[in-house]
């Protein structure tokens, strides 16, 4: 075994003999063994961090499915620099504690040169700290707000999806103009459910709307029908989200307590992401409104890029595996990873990335960016990055269930999402 | 210097050397470092299940008390290491000691029943308030405020070598317990209580004694863990993470000293390993641990101390 394999300090060779010796049996384990420094030909290692298990499981499989059909075009295009991309994936369990060791094998048992991935955002939260530390680049496909508000480091960023912040402040000036003024809120009761919470009412509050009432919704919840009463009976526009395994009963209860006579629907796609809309029990939907990071069905007016992107995916016209019709996407968020790699890929090249050594200058070059037009890079649309904040800002969709299929209704401007910047990552030192 | 003693203070120096001598890479002076922290957190299980004979399903409320003293504190209070170190033991104290008044009114499953839903209702005050604690995201205790005597907590190998010092201790006066006539109660509690009971020792006494020093030595574990790796977070407070230590105890082996650390370490690179082998990971693991427990029923180290090492604490 080479003794370099597992020294990793500069010690003397008295120490050496006496630690190898010592570590025999130890060192002889696989996983002890060191990866040598990548040579310049060498594949671009990109740890990827998946929710393989846990909460985020429907997610993960198609973040996972995605990201396989990113770096095959990116590969079949040359690659980066003309070094091919390897994917080094792991499971996070959705997990925090486990995310961050997800990142320690990344960076320091495989050598990854970046990482990315992920959407929970507990698991970025918990996972970031061990970058920072680390001092490895961690490029997360989250939503979360954790992001742009500044609570994580300069090695977090966010460039290939916005932020719920974003997303929902965007919606208020829709639902006020079209669906009604007096909203009731129905969210899962922690942080995700009260960014909604907070910044969606403080929005819709800017725009004369007024919210009746809010209604939590613990998070170990299985059964809903008992938070419906708490909807007061003048609600003309329901705003609903609901994430995790119990999105389906909570849609199904939501359209037997109403029946045909609730009050018009708003709600983020994430109550019925990877959820196929022909499941009995869900008709009530119809008619009803969605935000959509990016549009499940193919829409009349999809651009080249979509088409181009769900084919490379493996996603038919409806948000489903074209090998499987009732395997529905989560087309609303997975865009993300696509868009990430490109990111990576562009930020590596503009910053002549040879090495973990330049993984300043990624970082560096990846803040640099702006404008990021509708491409094949892009294919939910164009965006416009913030390099301070570490966060992209872009169109977000809405959509209206017509006949079972989810219709474009709205598109808004980029500028809809901005708000004031709360960081400046590039005030932090490497 | 007697055999039991030599073998445990010949642990720790064991750890000591193999990062002094380099023997770790990175990536598992990472893991150790980690591991030694969870190990506490066994250490404390350990005192009540192994040793009391108190099975517990709701001790991520121990580690949870410890971590959230220590990480609110420095959040919000901008508390020093040192004082929120001081916060999160007297806190655990604390807790454990309202919580075992209460649940030791119960025996058996019920006592299981008991701890599992406070433990429920802490995780969720967790989330309920979580205009302090940020819910289920959590908070990040940026590096700056983890300094401690001037050292950066964060750097890897006073990382290392905080996390062993902290287990150093905890392993030391879980040896302490084992050989002392007080330990030696509580194990007579776990073989029969109420034969204990008719000697003439306060039975009930001693469990609420158990019940502290466990959730302490839980919480402190929770506390240093918050602080060495700069995440609160409430799955922390969540099932699994009343049942890892378990798990951790029963690999290794219950009523062992260091039955806890092997078990930990077992557990994480059975997970780590079987990750780099396949997706299907769980699996494996779970083949594993089925393994284990159909033929070293005690544990790794309760089936040596069976067959061949009696005289292991």
């Amino acid at each position: 075994m080479n003794k370099n394999n597992i020294i990793n300090k500069n010690i003397s060779r008295r120490k050496l003999m006496k630690g190898v010796a010592a570590a025999g049996s130890i060192a002889a384990m696989p996983g002890f063994v060191r990866y040598s420094q990548a040579a310049s030909s060498a594949p671009i290692k990109i740890g990827f961090q998946v929710h393989r298990t846990g909460i985020g499981a429907a997610y993960g499989r198609w973040y996972d499915r995605t990201t396989q059909a990113a770096v095959k075009v990116i590969n079949d295009g040359g690659g980066i620099n003309g070094r091919p991309i390897e994917i080094v994936a792991e499971d996070d369990g959705t997990d925090p504690k486990r995310g961050a060791e997800a990142l320690e094998k990344f960076a320091n048992q495989h050598k990854c040169d970046v990482a990315f991935g992920t959407l929970f955002s507990h698991v970025v939260i918990g996972s970031a700290p061990r970058a920072g530390e680390l001092k490895l680049p961690y490029f997360v496909v989250s939503e979360g707000h954790h992001v742009a508000s500044g609570m994580l480091n300069r090695y977090t960023l966010q460039p290939g999806i916005t932020d719920v912040k974003s997303q929902v402040q965007a919606m208020a000036p829709f639902v006020r103009n079209n669906l009604g003024k007096k909203v009731t809120m129905v969210y899962p009761d922690f942080a995700f459910g009260h960014d909604h919470r907070d910044y969606f009412s403080a929005a819709f509050e800017a725009q004369g709307g007024q919210i009746l009432a809010k209604v939590p919704i613990p998070p170990t919840e299985s059964s809903f029908s008992k938070y419906f009463p708490k909807i007061p009976r003048d609600t003309e526009v329901l705003y609903h989200v609901m994430v995790g395994p119990a999105v389906l009963t909570f849609v199904k209860e939501l359209g037997e307590f109403y029946g045909n006579k609730s009050p018009k629907l708003f709600g983020f796609i994430d109550s019925v992401e990877a959820v196929d809309l022909s499941t009995p029990g869900l008709e009530f939907l119809d008619g009803s409104y969605f935000w959509e990071g990016n549009p499940r069905y193919a829409q009349s007016n999809q651009t080249e890029h979509d088409k181009f992107y769900r084919s490379a995916v493996g996603v038919d016209e409806n948000g489903a595996s074209v090998s499987d019709s009732k395997d529905v996407s989560t087309y609303a968020h997975m865009f993300g990873c696509w868009e990430t790699l490109h990111i990576i890929k562009n930020g590596m090249e503009e910053a002549g990335y040879s090495g973990v050594g330049d993984r300043s200058k990624l970082i560096e070059a990846v803040e640099s960016m702006s404008n990021m037009p509708l491409s094949q890079a892009h294919p939910q649309g164009a965006k416009i990055f913030n390099g301070k904040t570490h966060q992209t800002f872009g169109h977000q969709y809405i959509t209206k269930m017509t006949n079972g299929k989810l219709v474009l209704a709205h598109t808004t401007s980029i500028e809809d999402t901005f708000y004031p910047d709360e960081v400046d990552y590039t005030q932090q030192s490497f | 210097m007697k055999r039991d003693l030599f073998i445990h203070l010949g642990a720790i120096a064991l750890l000591f050397l193999l990062e002094i001598l380099g023997i770790f890479s990175d990536y598992h002076q990472g893991n150790f470092a980690r591991i030694l922290v969870l190990t506490v957190y066994g250490i404390g299980y350990n005192v009540l299940f192994g040793y009391t004979g108190l099975l517990s399903l709701g001790h991520a409320l121990f580690f949870s008390a410890g971590l959230y003293a220590a990480g609110l504190s420095i959040y919000h209070l901008d508390y020093n290491v040192g004082q929120a170190l001081i916060l999160a033991f007297c806190f655990s104290v604390l807790v454990s000691l309202v919580i075992g008044y209460l649940a030791l009114r119960t025996v058996g499953v019920s006592f299981m029943i008991v701890t599992l839903m406070f433990s429920q209702i802490a995780y969720l005050c967790i989330l309920y308030f979580g205009g302090i604690t940020r819910g289920d995201e959590g908070i990040v205790i940026q590096q700056s405020s983890r300094v401690f005597l001037s050292l950066d907590l964060s750097d890897p190998t006073i990382r290392y070598y905080s996390a062993l010092t902290v287990f150093s201790f905890c392993l030391v006066f879980n040896l302490w317990i084992a050989r002392s006539s007080f330990g030696r109660v509580l194990i007579a509690i776990r073989e029969n209580s109420d034969r204990a009971l008719m000697l003439g020792y306060n039975v009930q006494l001693y469990k609420l004694l158990a019940v502290i020093i466990s959730g302490t030595i839980s919480g402190i574990a929770g506390a240093s863990y918050g602080i060495l790796f700069g995440y609160v977070g409430a799955s922390f407070a969540a099932v699994p993470y009343s049942i890892f230590p378990l798990l951790w105890v029963l690999l290794g082996g219950a009523g062992t000293v260091l039955g806890p650390l092997i078990g930990a370490i077992f557990m994480f690179y059975l997970i780590d390993y079987a990750s780099d082998v396949t997706d299907a990971y769980m699996i494996i693991v779970g083949i594993a641990l089925l393994l284990v427990t159909l033929f070293a029923r005690r544990g790794l180290l309760g089936e040596l101390r069976y067959r061949f090492f009696p005289w292991i604490p």
